[in-house]
């Protein structure tokens, strides 16, 4: 009994740790630079779920204080998310404005190919 | 004054701020200078007087919209932040008037006011790093600094620049991740994200949970690590700092990565130091192996390197190892050692760096086989240099050797006779690599191709000339480094478990 | 003049000298008489100030200044103590004598750069006088420095090949054992005795046993590395690709002279005489040093190159101050400050000589001497002068330090470095004396278009007949030298 307690208590940090693993092994794998930076975004979205999924009370309500709850919802972690978010958003355009120039310098975005014109000249 | 007086740290982020969007809107190459000129000028002012505020009266706790922490964000500025606040805004003082020409000259006409825009924004994210005593704060200043540092390495002239900048997007990324998921699993612990909160929510009590305060530090050490570029985590540097335009990299090397090495001492002496015995695990073994690897292994490689700037990029992740083993010794020789070099490292790269600027503004190459005999054509530039490179071999009477001093110090203290001969044997290869360039440099016959190069302009002169004669001068005095130092250490030190 | 100028303050500028002088040099590059105006006048300053400070010395002063506080307990500081005068009175006189025969030897061969050379060479200076003043290990290993980086282009100012590659060596030889090895046992010596101030009877006297003192002497002897104690004495052969002036007063005088004067400084006052000999460290130095006497000597007969022949009996006759100082009896090590002394004033004559040849007639080897002598008869008998003192035959100085060498030897029984003294003696006049007997006795090769060459420049001849009569002026009245090298054992 107690492992399915440690599952059911525990599968959203299982589930977390997926998403974070992988993205990570998009970024290390992929040569293409978009696919990086697709792996790179759901690694960082991992990150949300680290942060936001803990500030849920079961029985929690939203943060507005009123005689009749005495269970909240931490509101604290969305709005650092709200934030990180927006840090991962411009991580994310400046990526693929990078990309679009490698593309316009090299004429490709995979990495092998870049390597080799490089090595060309 | 008095009405400014107690927002000093909050302008030391907000001034910068500002200057960038000016720069930004302003369009134009001449004015967007003049922002940042003024910006940088200012800086060391701002930051000079909490130093002194600070070491008059103790740290500065600034409280953001007057709430207080933990619930607010709370700006501290203890010893060692304003030793870092006043290192990061004086070498951007300094360095700033190379810029104008240097700037002209390698980056395109449209860019150039987007450049001191980035640069204004990289300045305030580094200044924001040290200024915070919030975690979650310190990533968001960590992020502004690194995305505007990638735009800035992304001017490169070069196209290599662009895959330079993008490396380092995605490693940076990474990094900050890293840094972002231990600050999370340290929330999740303390629900806390102020630092001395965190310290003091960490007690004895959380002994039980020590495998995720473990986790925590794992996290943010590799991240913070990532972003410091300890061996071998540095694959990021010598492409970005190859490429990217010289004064970029002049800037780089002595700011970015010494504020990250910040963040890694604030965490390990003001978070974890004071919560659990760190000193128990093996993370300071760790960090001296690895800053043993990286003064050999990188400094090993900077002598093979046919591009001075490839060169200079190798030995930064070579000297960056020294500024970690003495993170890793921790005790009061060894840190301040660490931090001292954190100083001198800072100004002597930058004086480096700068040369190579200035090579590349007059003849268009930074290669060592077209280097040959320049220092007779451009004396004052490769004698700063010259000075320099004895700073980086840490020869008796330039700044590099009061470093070693105190590193060799803190090892005879732990009793490591084998470490001491590591410090001073990697020196030995700097010799080596040091040597090579000047060899070239003083003792071949000019080429027919540099027959007209000659010193560059005094803007780009003075603060070359500078940061040479601080070299010197900061190996004689060293009141300031060391002295300051030292009290940062016994600070942080004395919080220790 | 002298109300205003205490000695302390003479101290500080007889150091700056050579540093002004360096700074001036430069300014009058353009007009090469004036330049060398300036050589000679700091010079003659430099040699004015410190004779003006043995007069105080000898009086028993000891003008002491700090300078600046680098870290705490870390000062650059001087003090003028009887050993490093008597070093400073023969570095400051020879450089004199040294720079009227650079003149001429630089003028006569048409040398390339000789604004760096000079300025070079002032900074070299002015790190030796540091050197020689230095209160404290700090400020010496500060100057210690100094002199190598400013040789350094010396060294390699000819630019070509072999030039830059004995560069290379000289460089990381120097600067290598000065790094690794010696700047830890400074270091460490800070750790243990909590001071570097040189200080009578040493800092280190009790503060530890024997294995970290052995592991201590070690570091220091071969960290001193411009001691040239085998097997870390190649960068003195390689050196010689410098030219002659700088081999004859730095490689023979002041860079080689400040590794033996570190030494015998360490000895003294870091160790303790007395504490090295009660902890028993006086034979495996005895062995190194007399196996580099031996060895070296052993290969300078061997070679046939002048300069590189009187390189390997310079390192040979280094050994000695450091057999002096292995020995560990008082009279010794006044014997080994003597022969720093001695053997300066004779190997600069001997380096003047094969300059004074090379200039006039072209030679370099020892086999092309044949019957120089009659040609060259001024230079030839100054030559022989210094190879005497080099034997150390009677009237030059060359006999006093090895005559209390040997004293102290045979006073502690270290029969080792007695044999090693005696075997050597021989090994040198097997060295010399044939140069000697070739230059006079021998006919001049006669292959018709023999070059009629005559003496050198006269101001070579100048230069290297008074360092001659020095080196003899010094056998008859030793008195100065005697005075400073039993002085410094006191106080």
């Amino acid at each position: 009994m107690p492992t399915l307690a440690i599952v059911t208590d525990h599968y959203h940090y299982a589930i977390t740790i997926f998403l974070m693993m992988a993205g990570l092994y998009i970024v290390v794998a992929r040569g293409n630079m978009v696919k990086k930076l697709v792996g790179l975004s759901i690694f960082q979205t991992s990150v949300y779920l680290l942060y936001v999924e803990p500030g849920k009370i079961i029985g929690g309500t939203a943060p507005i204080i009123d005689p009749s709850f005495t269970v909240y919802s931490n509101p604290l972690p969305h709005v650092l998310m709200l934030t990180a978010i927006v840090v991962g958003m411009a991580t994310l355009a400046l990526g693929l404005a990078l990309v679009v120039r490698i593309n316009e310098a090299y004429g490709t975005i995979e990495e092998d190919e870049i390597f080799e014109r490089d090595r060309e000249t | 004054m008095n009405a400014v007086w107690p927002h000093l740290p909050i302008l030391q982020v907000v001034v910068p701020l500002i200057g960038a969007v000016l720069a930004g809107f302003l369009r134009r190459a001449g004015p967007a200078f003049a922002v940042a000129l003024a910006v940088s000028w200012l800086m060391p002012l701002i930051a000079g007087a909490m130093l002194w505020q600070v070491l008059a009266s103790g740290p500065i706790s600034y409280h953001i919209g007057s709430w207080p922490p933990p619930w607010g964000i709370e700006y501290r500025v203890d010893v060692l932040g304003g030793f870092m606040l006043l290192l990061v805004s004086t070498v951007g003082a300094v360095i700033m008037p190379f810029a104008r020409r240097s700037v002209a000259f390698e980056v395109e006409d449209g860019q150039q006011a987007w450049f001191y825009c980035m640069y204004l924004l990289c300045l305030t994210g580094l200044l924001g790093i040290v200024t915070t005593g919030d975690a979650f704060n310190a990533f968001v200043f960590l992020e502004v600094s690194s995305l505007s540092t990638y735009v800035l390495v992304a001017l490169g002239r070069d196209r290599r620049a662009l895959l330079a900048a993008f490396q380092y997007l995605i490693m940076g990324t990474i990094g900050a991740t890293f840094y972002i998921i231990g600050v999370g699993l340290l929330y999740l612990l303390t629900g806390s994200l102020n630092m001395a909160d965190i310290a003091a929510r960490l007690g004895p009590e959380w002994a039980g949970h020590s495998r995720a305060i473990v986790a925590a530090l794992a996290f943010i050490t590799v991240g913070v690590s990532l972003k410091l570029a300890l061996f071998p985590l540095h694959a990021w540097l010598p492409n970005a700092y190859a490429y990217a335009p010289s004064w970029v990299t002049a800037f780089l090397s002595a700011t970015a990565t010494k504020v990250a090495i910040y963040l890694l001492v604030r965490f390990f002496f003001s978070i974890f130091g004071v919560a659990i015995d760190f000193r128990e695990l093996p993370v300071t073994d760790i960090v001296i192996a690895l800053s043993i690897a990286a003064m050999f292994v990188a400094s090993v490689i900077a002598v093979f390197q046919t591009d001075l700037k490839r060169m200079l990029a190798y030995s930064s992740v070579a000297q960056i190892g020294y500024i970690t083993l003495g993170i890793g010794l921790a005790n009061q020789a060894g840190l301040t050692g660490g931090l001292v070099h954190i100083v001198n490292h800072a100004l002597m790269k930058a004086a480096l760096f700068l040369a190579a600027g200035a090579i590349f503004f007059r003849i268009g190459t930074v290669r060592l086989s077209d280097l040959a005999g320049i220092g007779r054509k451009m004396p004052l530039t490769m004698t700063a240099f010259t000075v320099a490179c004895f700073g980086l071999v840490g020869t008796p009477g330039t700044s590099g050797f009061i470093s070693k001093w105190f590193l060799v110090l803190g090892a005879l203290d732990k009793g490591w006779w084998v470490p001491v001969f590591l410090i001073v044997g990697s020196s030995l290869i700097a010799l080596v690599y040091v040597g090579r360039v000047l060899e070239v440099v003083w003792l071949r016959e000019p080429s027919a191709a540099i027959a007209n190069a000659s010193d560059p302009p005094l803007s780009m002169l003075l603060p070359l000339v500078v940061l040479a004669a601080a070299t010197i001068y900061f190996g004689l005095d060293t009141q300031w480094t060391a002295g300051i130092a030292g009290t940062a250490v016994k600070n942080l030190l004395g919080g220790l478990r | 003049m002298t109300a205003a100028l205490s000695n302390e303050n003479l101290a500080v500028m007889t150091v700056l000298t050579p540093f002004a002088g360096a700074l001036l040099i430069p300014l009058f590059r353009r007009s090469p008489n004036l330049r060398e105006t300036v050589t000679l006048v700091t010079a003659g300053t430099l040699c004015l100030l410190t004779i003006g400070l043995l007069g105080p010395v000898l009086d028993g002063a000891r003008p002491e200044m700090q300078i600046l506080r680098v870290v705490p307990g870390l000062d650059l500081a001087f003090k003028v103590e009887p050993l490093g005068m008597l070093f400073a009175l023969v570095a400051a006189s020879l450089w004199v004598v040294n720079s009227i025969y650079s003149i001429g030897y630089m003028r006569a061969n048409d040398e390339p750069r000789q604004t760096t050379f000079y300025v070079c060479f002032a900074v070299a200076l002015g790190s030796t006088i540091g050197i020689a003043f230095a209160k404290n290990l700090f400020t010496l290993f500060l100057f210690y420095e100094a002199l190598t980086l400013s040789t350094y282009p010396l060294v390699t100012h000819k630019r070509n090949e072999e030039a830059v590659r004995a560069g290379r060596l000289y460089l990381l030889l120097l600067l290598g054992t000065s790094l690794l090895l010696l700047l830890p046992a400074i270091i460490a010596t800070w750790a243990i005795a909590g001071t570097l101030d040189f200080t009578p009877g040493g800092i280190l006297a009790g503060k530890a046993g024997v294995p970290v003192i052995a592991v201590l002497l070690a570091l220091y002897v071969f960290g001193i590395g411009k001691a040239a104690v085998m097997p870390l004495h190649f960068w003195l052969p390689a050196a010689m690709v410098a030219p002659t002036p700088v081999s004859a007063l730095l490689h023979a005088v002041a860079v080689v002279k400040a590794g033996v004067f570190t030494v015998v400084k360490v000895a003294v006052f870091v160790f303790g005489v007395d504490n090295l000999s009660s902890l028993g460290q006086s034979a495996w130095l005895t062995a190194v040093a007399g196996t580099t006497v031996i060895a070296a000597s052993i290969v300078a007969l061997r070679q046939d190159n002048l300069k590189r022949r009187l390189a390997y009996s310079t390192i040979s006759q280094l050994s000695y101050v450091v057999l002096g100082v292995a020995i560990l009896a008082p009279i010794s090590l006044t014997g080994a400050a003597m022969h720093i002394a001695a053997h300066a004033f004779s190997k600069i004559t001997l380096f003047f000589a094969a300059g004074s040849i090379y200039t006039a007639a072209h030679l370099t080897e020892v086999s092309q001497l044949d019957g120089i002598g009659r040609r060259m008869p001024w230079t030839m008998a100054a030559f022989t002068i210094g190879a005497l003192g080099m034997i150390g035959i009677p009237p030059t100085a060359g006999f006093l330090g090895k005559w209390f060498i040997l004293t102290g030897a045979m006073q502690t029984a270290n029969w080792l470095a007695v044999s090693v003294i005696i075997v050597s003696t021989l090994l040198n006049a097997g060295y010399f004396l044939p140069i000697v007997f070739r230059a006079f006795f021998r006919e001049p090769p006669d292959d018709g278009h023999g070059p009629a060459h005559g003496e050198a420049p006269w101001p070579m001849v100048l230069a290297l007949t008074t360092t001659a009569a020095g080196s003899m002026l010094m056998f008859f009245l030793p008195g100065i030298p005697y005075a400073l090298a039993t002085l410094m054992m006191g106080r």
